[in-house]
């Protein structure tokens, strides 16, 4: 049995005689040592990870200006904060985005310039008191003018994370990157083997007071981050730590097509080897991490689970999907995760950084919940028209066109002999066949191409593919792509009109 | 050497690409092909000392040729080297060595731009 405590690990780093080792290189000397071995070997493994952590911010202090103003909101850089604390403190949040320059630059692209030197415009509007009369309030900071600039993070580190893929027929915009149609690619994040919490999956010294590598300064974790899921393996730290420490090689500042501006984090844990179990879970490999492929096609909270896969096959740079090699990407560097381990591992050697325990433990069971709505989502079935109007594929166009007039109904759809919906047929359909003088079965003029929704899904997922592909109704079909009903963009209107 | 065709609007009825490989007898390899009722823009690979010759086809028909000298810009300061632009590359310019550095190989580049569009970083540009 090993036993060492924190104290004498101090001790070592102290002395210089302390064994240091990245999670990387502790994998192979579990393998060659034991557990035991290594337990008795090794004092510190270090952990490493950067990559995109939206749930991020900065809490500043600006100092009062004169007269003094009891600031009610605030802009930096034209990126509005949150001033409903006290006079001069604000709270930056690096996924807001700009009010002049949309998601290109947004919090995280302030905190990087201020971090940079840079200098930042500030605006300000209060509503006056008998103490703070100011009312408006224009300057221009850098980091040194601030009293305090520290970085409070709700949510960073998570243990590990979703890969995304997307099924559908068009590119996907998200905040997993570029996601290419057919399952075009697979993107993934997290740093696996290098994982902070993936090396210390029980939180037996990563808690509440942990002091860490933050930025390439030093930081501390204050609590379990917000959504914590401990108990499926997705748990999470919040952090704190001083931005004026802080490197820009540490935190940069990025944006997301179509989804908006992030920061790049780079945290580093060191756990130090206390007993066999810290020992064995520090040697967790890229292989003993699984997660889940979920298919980002599906707009809702709950993503089909396409496949589960581990982090050596995504970083492989391939997955198979459907029988097909799917390339992957990584949107985490894993180049800097290593980089801040060994940085951290440089700090422990030689003196400069000492590991602590815990003050409090993180909780270990639980999950986040969902959000409790009290309003019910309306669904398709609820606002489709059960009447339309189907016509056979291998009808001629005036059946068709008989049809449309007779039922005063615009879009027909077109079934195949066992009743599964093969194509859509519109009024304007019948008006080109008319027009270029092809008068064949409906089957030669109608759309094949139809976008079609279910039932269950909410109108507001249906009335946004209607408008991304500017068409005003959709066939609503079961799983055996049987048609149900149709919805319309008056449907929509009308549910609009009634609820406001 | 990679070129640009683009098909403007008052031509996209004409079949010029097939026309074009017919008289010069040149064989194009079309790479990226975006054709709609408006608008078209290919990207395709021909041998140099061809180039003059089916330029010429195209130019007559109304097309616009141009060439494509300049690969993506990789501005490596703001690169963090997370690798995002990997897998929507459609010519594989991107890859990791095995202390997985980034390398790009340019030459490979056909400046379809997704990877601009991928990249969370802002450390890819076409056109500098």
């Amino acid at each position: 049995m090993v036993k060492k405590s924190v104290h004498e690990i101090n001790k070592k780093i102290e002395d210089g005689s302390v064994n240091v080792v990245t999670a990387e290189e502790m994998v192979g000397i579990v393998e060659n040592l034991g557990v035991e071995g290594a337990a008795k070997e090794v004092d510190v493994v270090t952990t490493g990870t950067f990559g995109a952590m939206c749930s991020s911010g900065l809490m500043l202090n600006l100092g009062h200006s004169e007269p003094p103003i009891k600031i009610q909101k605030a802009w930096f850089n034209n990126v509005e904060a949150y001033s409903g604390l006290a006079a001069v403190d604000a709270y930056l949040g690096a996924a807001q985005i700009s009010e002049t320059r949309g998601i290109q630059y947004g919090g995280a692209h302030v905190i990087e310039d201020l971090l940079r030197g840079k200098e930042i415009k500030v605006h300000a509007t209060s509503y006056g008191t008998d103490c703070y009369p100011r009312k408006r309030l224009d300057t221009r900071i850098t980091l040194d003018d601030l009293n305090e600039a520290v970085l409070i993070n709700p949510r960073n580190a998570y243990q590990k994370y979703n890969a995304a893929t997307n099924s559908s027929k068009r590119i996907l915009n998200t905040y997993m990157g570029e996601l290419l149609p057919n399952f075009g690619n697979v993107t993934y994040s997290g740093a696996g083997v290098l994982s902070p919490l993936s090396n210390d999956p029980s939180y037996e010294t990563i808690g509440t007071g942990t002091r860490i590598f933050m930025g390439g300064a030093q930081g501390y974790v204050i609590g379990n981050g917000t959504q914590h899921s401990p108990s499926s393996g997705f748990g999470t730290l919040m952090l704190k730590g001083n931005l004026k420490e802080m490197s820009p090689e540490y935190l940069r500042a990025a944006s997301f097509t179509g989804y908006g501006s992030t920061l790049y984090m780079g945290i580093g844990i060191p756990i130090p080897i206390l007993n066999e179990k810290l020992a064995a879970a520090t040697a967790v490999r890229d292989e003993d991490i699984n997660t889940s492929v979920l298919d980002y096609a599906v707009g809702s909270r709950d993503k089909p689970v396409i496949r589960q896969v581990n982090y050596a096959e995504l970083r492989s740079g391939s997955v198979q999907i459907e029988g097909k090699d799917v390339p992957t990407s990584s949107l985490s560097s894993f180049k800097n995760a290593r980089k801040i381990a060994n940085e951290l591992k440089d700090w422990v050697e030689h003196g400069k950084f000492f590991v602590s325990m815990p003050v409090e433990r993180l909780c270990s069971e639980g999950s986040a919940k969902p959000m409790k709505e009290t309003q019910a989502v309306p669904l398709v079935k609820d606002v489709m028209s059960d009447f339309f109007v189907t016509i056979k594929k291998d009808q001629t166009a005036q059946d068709a066109a008989k049809k449309i007039w007779e039922n005063s109904f615009n879009h027909l759809a077109v079934v195949s002999d066992t009743g599964e919906l093969v194509g859509i047929l519109t009024a304007w359909d019948i008006s080109k066949a008319v027009a270029e003088n092809i008068f064949d079965s409906v089957e030669s003029i109608m759309t094949k191409r139809v976008l079609t929704c279910a039932p269950n899904e909410p109108v507001d997922l249906a009335a946004r593919r209607l408008d991304r592909y500017g068409v005003s109704a959709m066939p609503v079909i079961d799983t055996q792509r049987k048609v149900l009903g149709i919805i319309t963009s008056d449907n929509i209107s009308k549910l609009l009109a009634r609820r406001y | 050497m990679k070129i640009k065709i683009c098909i403007p609007t008052e031509k996209i009825h004409d079949p010029i690409i097939s026309e074009s490989i017919i008289e010069t007898g040149i064989r194009l390899n079309i790479m990226v092909a975006n054709i709609d009722s408006t608008y078209g823009e290919l990207i395709a690979d021909v041998k140099d000392f061809r180039f003059d010759k089916i330029k010429n086809a195209l130019e007559v028909r109304g097309a616009i040729v141009s060439i494509l000298d300049q690969p993506i810009h990789w501005d490596e300061e703001e690169c963090v080297e997370c690798g995002a632009c990997i897998s929507v590359c459609p010519m594989n310019v991107y890859s990791f060595d095995e202390d997985w550095n980034l390398c790009v190989a340019e030459k490979k580049c056909i400046q379809c731009g997704m990877c601009i569009k991928m990249c969370p970083h802002g450390a890819l540009k076409l056109g500098e």
